[in-house]
């Protein structure tokens, strides 16, 4: 990684570089913790020649909040808002991914028109997620308009989720067993005017860019990696599909019935930001895809599984049925039985493979809760993608990665 | 996608190539699930990613559990890798003594190993040899001990309102 001497002018020891040619060509410069760039709580120091960078060193864990120490104490459906906070552009993805792991745990089967609703949610936080990470990318090419546009499309699906669940960022949408409400007649309404409308707007952003000279002249060959490379650091999701690898969990171990739905996975050939943000445009579109799909076939039942131990009975019959009254109790005091048992679930989150190992002992809470975090995993690339590029592309790479601190640092 | 390969097969292959060194085989939840001697994991790890027919080269995911009352096994190393060609996982653990709880290190078969160790040394202490960088990585440098180990409560231990046997257990 560093080129650079191991005396530490800091005093950290993860960071190796020197500052002893501050007076000469080189450069020392903070990229972060706290700069506009990094979008996010984590710091890059590079040394610099001129424009090049020659090395950096990453610190990370500014935000980290101990999430897998607080699982250990939480009973299961407390651990819900644990997973919003990790990657929180895509909030939706995580709860979701979450209650799945546990609903395998305790082997329940969800009603396919769950899974449907389910699907829908997640597309949504996919193209929300997207969204996000596509248009700041032009903000740090010099091209503010798209992002300004596109917030007013976010916004639409962030009313989505109100509708749904009643939050917007940190969304805790569902239950350990489906759904606390069916889609509402307003949300319908919404969706319906939201996959009318939002596909002229994207393809607006989308004329703004993506053939836009200048824009291809300074993202194209910014922090390229190779798939060998992109493989060795544990890539997944987008970042792994632009070096040209098409592994998608959806696909490769499909779950609430992704394998109902037709769609395709883009890939890239070069790896760099220009085929990052190809890539997540491309997923956009199969993710509205997949939306109007699931939307329109969206099966008849029941929008909750029947597990009445994990899924809380309706609060009339809590009041006026006993066995509502204890099922009530025991779940609200974190007393249901869960079995013994250890399980890896993962689902396909905005970064990738976004998983969950999880290890009970029959208690009340996990004995042991991992979390996958494809950001911090692959994150560790960003140094050699950088290295022998500019500053500015090295900004560019690093809004192309999409590196959410909160998934970051746990 | 289905997979080629199947948990039995696997796990045959294995024990063939490795023998000893496969402590137990279990398939819970349908994932094939081995305890391997500590010293032998590298050398599995770095066999099932060259491996012809099993092609397992994808580190999914790697980290420590804590289990204080299992005297000598107190800490589980365990590892989730992914073979994308035969779309089969498996997870492996080596269990190590709390006196030394040190493990070959998988930097140099992924990089994405490294940050993975730092962060499990990070949470339980546990070393591994070889490693090019082993310091503390989301806990700050001056912190001196191990937060995710069983002994540190997340809230004041001599509260009891909230005590498991309260509830029944």
């Amino acid at each position: 990684m560093s080129t650079f001497k191991e005396d530490s002018a800091y005093d950290m020891p993860h960071v190796g570089l020197s500052n002893e040619t501050i007076d000469g060509d080189i450069a020392t410069l903070n990229l972060g913790p706290t700069h506009p760039a990094t979008h996010g709580i984590f710091q890059n120091i590079l040394q610099v020649d001129g424009e090049k960078i020659l090395a950096s060193e990453q610190t990370v864990g500014y935000i980290h909040r101990a999430f897998e120490k607080l699982a250990e104490r939480r009973p299961y459906n407390q651990i819900t808002p644990i997973t919003d906070r990790l990657n929180y552009c895509s909030s939706p993805i995580n709860n979701i991914g979450w209650h799945m792991t546990v609903e395998k745990l305790i082997g329940a089967e969800m009603p396919k028109r769950v899974e449907y609703m389910r699907v829908i949610v997640m597309e949504l936080a996919r193209i929300a997620d997207h969204l996000i990470c596509n248009s700041v990318i032009g903000v740090d090419t010099g091209a503010l308009t798209g992002f300004t546009y596109l917030f007013q499309e976010r916004e639409k699906i962030y009313e989505l989720y109100e509708e749904i669940c009643g939050a917007r960022l940190t969304t805790n949408v569902g239950r350990i067993g489906g759904f606390e409400r069916d889609f509402s007649p307003e949300f319908h309404r919404k969706l319906e005017d939201f996959l009318r409308t939002f596909p002229k707007v994207f393809n607006e952003f989308d004329s703004l860019l993506s053939r836009n000279r200048i824009f291809m002249d300074r993202t194209r060959g910014a922090g390229p990696i190779s798939v060998e490379r992109a493989l060795n650091y544990g890539f997944v999701g987008p970042n792994l599909r632009a070096a040209g690898l098409d592994y998608d969990v959806r696909v490769m171990n499909p779950y609430s019935s992704y394998q109902d739905f037709d769609f395709s996975i883009p890939v890239g050939v070069a790896g760099d930001t220009y085929d990052r943000f190809m890539v997540r445009q491309e997923e956009i579109r199969q993710s509205l895809k997949i939306i109007e799909q699931a939307w329109k076939n969206l099966p008849e039942g029941s929008y909750k599984a029947d597990i009445p131990e994990f899924y809380l009975p309706p609060k009339e019959e809590v009041y006026n049925n006993m066995e509502a009254l204890i099922y009530h109790f025991k779940i609200v005091m974190g007393e249901t039985p869960i079995p013994a048992g250890e399980v890896y679930h993962c689902v396909e989150g905005g970064n990738g493979e976004l998983g969950y190992y999880l290890i009970s002992d029959g208690g009340r809470s996990p004995y042991r809760l991992q979390f996958r975090r494809p950001c911090f995993i692959y994150y560790q690339a960003y140094p050699e993608m950088i290295i022998g590029q500019t500053i500015s592309d090295a900004v560019l790479t690093l809004s192309s990665m999409n590196v959410i601190a909160g998934e970051l640092d746990a | 996608m289905e997979s080629k390969l199947t948990n039995e097969g696997v796990a045959a292959k294995i024990q063939a190539q490795f023998g000893a060194a496969v402590v137990s085989v279990d398939m819970p939840y349908d994932m094939l699930t081995m305890e391997i001697a500590a010293d032998r994991m590298h050398d599995l790890i770095e066999w099932i990613q060259s491996d012809a027919e099993l092609k397992i080269g994808f580190l999914t995911l790697l980290g420590g559990v804590h289990y204080p009352n299992d005297k000598g096994r107190e800490f589980a190393m365990v590892y989730h890798l992914h073979s994308w060609t035969n779309n089969f996982r498996i997870r492996l653990k080596a269990f190590l003594p709390a006196e030394n709880p040190a493990i070959a290190t998988l930097t140099d078969l992924y990089e994405a190993a490294n940050w993975m160790e730092r962060e499990t040394y990070d949470f339980f202490g546990i070393q591994f040899n070889g490693h090019p960088n082993l310091v503390r990585i989301l806990n700050e440098d001056s912190m001196d001990y191990f937060p995710m180990r069983k002994e540190y409560h997340l809230e004041d231990a001599t509260r009891e309102d909230k005590d498991d046997r309260y509830f029944g257990r």
